[in-house]
């Protein structure tokens, strides 16, 4: 009776082991005002961790026993589109009737409208979990998130109509994507017209590569100013599938995340409703879905890192060869401990930002009822700027550790890895796309990159060294700051160069070397309060983004404008 | 159509997942040693009477076990699927009870919990004793019909259910009367998981025994919510609240004693290959009948 949050209790230390976790129960429970009202609300912050903790436990149960063993054959059989319409794998109508039942839906929205109240943090967990028994699953059951969007900009009466629908099980997607726009989504030509006669907004083109696409509740970013084509052009309107007019033309043949249907969406004169102002579903509205995509992406990575190491490590203590299991060739077992230290220090990452976002989002939905004080104004300035600036580090850094672990994973299974027969194989295909969709890793340096020339997080840096530490990690601590100050040296010299173009070429050399040092240092202090746990990861990861950060420092401090046009590709 | 419905369980010693301390030397399960869970076949009943609930707006579903005091966790893990509530019947005369002492107790807790009965679903046997004796036998003391290996209920209409149930070879559909007594086999569809709302809602329900010793509901935590929210108390009834008669209770109601227990281990000598042939056939009878294996 696998559990999947159960077995991994570094899971349940991410939740329980923050100074911030007090905070973000008293602000997302808004000082237990729910407690009378609804049987299932806490009485107090401990009731309220012993609830996160109980329903995680149903999350691991349920994707232990039913979304884990089911996942080799939705990812054979994979979505068909049949008339229009999506039809998924047999199996994942087995695993959304079981998250359905268990009321995993709506996980953060408050309760008035049906859903669980939980912080970010929590359903983070959630979908970690979730991903690591299916990361295609994952996708189609997380896109709820979409209803955080809708609850922040949409008007009382829209949130009425389909928050409640939501919690009860209806899925979601966000049509965003078109043939001629993927990163640049200025580009969106879908069009938005108003019907005079209707009252209502209509919806006519296309779009590509939509996930879930024939979901019930679409929230679709369309071209509502004619003869605009930029960005300020473009506004947000909810679509409903009740009122039809949205078609699947194909469903894309992906290399990975099978059971997650990709699809090209025709809109003949669908009936949609405008959500929020005109002319922000670009610059505020997809902002806000997309952070909040993000951070989704960062725990699906995790997951999937988390799913590598059990086969990684499940493998190689099986495997005989010299006469002894391969777990005990050093060549193996480093890359079985590269593989968990870049989980553990992932993960730590991401339940940082996860910490950061529910702060800020707990404390902006505060503000929706009465003013904030000046010292809460202070702390959503500052706990939302964190936020922004870990978001794409997780999302990237633990996207692209997903695709290192998935590699290492097959190596350690050698030739059998290569065989369609283990689970190695979908992992590995699974994690390709998490360093691509929602921003690929190059984007989200770009999102990055003005933290590390503002120099916040140097200035993040600079705090966790000033943070408490056994005597025997002194050595670590010693090593660490001398990686802060290459990695201060080298934005110097690049802000010094004063050239936009080198600029861009040392980013992401740059926001990996945050990244590494950052991730160090969470996992340091994870080693602190819980060595057992944590040391070997700590001592393997300390060693990895040491020589991590070298790599860089020395590529970034050979670089000069000169060099530039070697790299010129045109 | 709001039917009242009982739902048989039993908390079991995990004997699926045994480990080297299962046993102990003389024999006996080892239960400290294994995991206690829900019966698996009990959990396929609850679902089935969780599919009328969901159909028939007003049904109550309540699970009675008898055991002892950690038996209440079978009851809390019921709610959280959804079942309304539970009894655990708990007391040291009820101990050692074999099936006919056991089919004794819940029939007569069952005629002083709900009178008006409508159905009454149980698993097929538990994965400790094995006997499928405890359904059936409670339908005997009842006096009512029984339809054993269910694996779906078709539909419940005009007083009357129609079930299809596991026979050797296949399936048959069956129709009774209303008030039933219903056994579900492990193939029946599996129990709906834990809904979270519920989990958070009844986490803290507690059955009397389960509190610390000397201890009474006022002295927990978040002691106001026992008194605020019935629900958190799991009922317990003892053989005097059932008016049981103790002759038929625990281990003086039962007939069966167990007289030793022997290890048995097979050797390949004592195997013998028949190959289907009408002399091996008859060959066998011959010798079940002889040593009044069978006859």
């Amino acid at each position: 009776m696998a559990n999947y949050y159960s077995d991994i209790p570094e899971i349940k230390f991410e939740l329980e082991n923050s100074p911030l976790m007090q905070r973000i129960v008293e602000l997302k429970e808004r000082d237990f005002a729910d407690k009378d009202q609804y049987d299932e609300a806490p009485q107090d912050v401990a009731d309220a961790m012993d609830s996160y903790d109980k329903v995680l436990d149903v999350v691991g149960d349920i994707v232990g026993n039913i979304v884990a063993p089911n996942a080799e054959a939705v990812d054979a059989e994979g979505p068909h589109c049949e008339n229009g319409r999506v039809r998924y794998a047999e199996k994942t109508y087995e695993n959304l009737d079981a998250m359905n039942k268990a009321g995993l839906n709506g996980m953060t929205m408050p309760r008035r409208y049906g859903g669980l109240n939980l912080p970010v943090t929590v359903y983070t967990a959630a979908n970690e979990i979730v991903s690591a028994g299916d990361a295609g699953f994952e996708n189609i059951w997380s896109l709820q998130d979409c209803i955080e969007t809708l609850y922040c900009f949409g008007n009382e009466e829209q949130r009425q109509k389909y928050i409640p629908r939501v919690c009860k099980g209806e899925t979601m997607s966000m049509d965003l994507t078109e043939p001629d726009a993927g990163s640049d989504l200025q580009s969106v030509m879908l069009k938005a017209t108003y019907d005079e006669e209707n009252q209502c907004w209509r919806l006519n083109g296309s779009k590509r590569f939509i996930t879930n696409g024939d979901s019930d509740i679409h929230l679709v970013l369309a071209r509502s100013e004619a003869g605009t084509r930029d960005g300020r052009g473009l506004s947000m309107f909810i679509y409903d599938k009740r009122d039809g007019g949205v078609d699947v033309r194909r469903i894309e043949n992906k290399l990975g995340i099978h059971g997650s249907p990709t699809c090209e969406l025709v809109y003949k004169n669908a009936k949609c409703e405008l959500c929020g102002d005109r002319k922000l579903g670009l610059i505020k509205y997809v902002m806000s879905l997309m952070n909040g995509a993000r951070l989704g992406i960062a725990a699906q990575s995790v997951g999937l890192s988390q799913a590598a190491y059990n086969e990684a490590i499940a493998y190689a203590r099986d495997r005989r060869q010299f006469g002894k299991a391969i777990i005990e060739f050093p060549a193996v077992a480093e890359m079985i401990s590269n593989i968990k230290a870049r989980l553990d220090a992932g993960r730590a990452l991401l339940y940082q930002t996860a910490r950061y976002v529910d702060i800020y989002k707990a404390l902006e939905d505060i503000a929706r009822d009465r003013k904030l004080e000046p010292e809460e104004r202070q702390e959503l300035k500052k706990y939302s700027r964190l936020a922004d600036a870990f978001t794409p580090l997780a999302k990237g850094m633990n996207s692209e550790y997903a695709n290192q672990n998935g590699y290492d994973c097959i190596q350690v299974h050698g030739g059998s890895g290569f065989m369609l027969e283990y689970a190695c194989q979908r992992i590995y295909r699974d994690a390709r796309i998490t360093s691509i969709y929602e921003g690929t890793t190059q984007l989200q340096t770009v999102a990055a990159i003005r933290y590390v020339t503002t120099g916040l997080y140097s200035q993040v840096i600079e705090e966790m060294e000033q943070q408490a530490v056994l005597p025997e990690y002194e050595g670590y601590l010693t090593r660490l700051k001398a990686m802060a100050q290459k990695f201060n040296a080298c934005i110097a010299q690049v802000k010094e160069a004063q050239d936009n173009d080198l600029h861009d070429l040392c980013a992401r050399h740059l926001y990996e070397m945050a990244g590494d040092i950052i991730m160090s240092h969470l996992l340091m202090q994870n080693a602190v309060k819980c060595p057992d746990l944590f040391a070997k990861s700590l001592q393997v990861y300390v060693n990895l983004a040491e020589a991590e950060v070298e790599k860089h420092s020395t590529w970034v401090s050979q670089m000069t404008v000169a060099q530039l046009d070697s790299y010129r590709q045109a | 159509m709001e039917l009242k419905i009982v739902v048989l369980a039993k908390q079991v010693p995990d004997t699926r997942n045994v480990g080297p301390d299962a046993m102990t030397p003389e024999g006996t399960v080892n239960r400290s040693a294994l995991p206690a869970i829900f019966n698996p076949e009990d959990l396929n009943a609850l679902e089935q009477a969780l599919r009328l609930k969901d159909e028939f707006l007003g049904t109550t579903v309540h699970v009675l076990t008898m055991g002892p005091g950690r038996a209440a966790e079978v009851i809390r893990e019921a709610m959280y699927r959804g079942a309304d509530g539970g009894y655990l019947l708990t007391d040291r005369a009820f101990a050692g009870a074999d099936t006919l002492a056991t089919s004794y107790a819940l029939a007569t807790a069952i005629k002083h919990v709900c009178p008006q009965v409508d159905l009454i679903i149980g698993g097929r046997q538990a994965i400790d004793g094995d006997t499928a004796q405890v359904g059936p036998q409670v339908a005997e003391k009842l006096g009512l019909n029984q339809v054993t290996y269910t694996e779906e209920i078709l539909s419940v209409k005009d007083g009357k259910i129609t079930v299809v149930r596991h026979i050797d070879g296949g399936v048959e559909t069956v129709e009774s009367a209303l008030p039933l007594v219903l056994t579900v086999n492990g193939s029946a569809a599996p129990c709906r998981p834990r809904n979270v709302k519920r989990v958070m809602k009844f986490k803290r329900a507690l059955a009397p025994l389960e509190l610390p010793q000397g201890q009474t509901y006022e002295d927990l935590p978040y002691a106001d919510q026992y008194g605020k929210k019935q629900y958190l108390r799991i009922q317990q009834l003892t053989t005097a609240d059932v008016n049981a008669d103790l002759q038929q209770c625990g281990l003086a109601g039962s007939p069966t004693k167990v007289k030793a227990v022997e290890n048995i281990v097979f050797k390949a000598k004592e195997s013998k290959v028949l190959t289907g042939s009408d002399e091996d056939i008859n060959g066998l009878v011959q010798e079940l009948l002889a040593s009044h294996t069978i006859g």
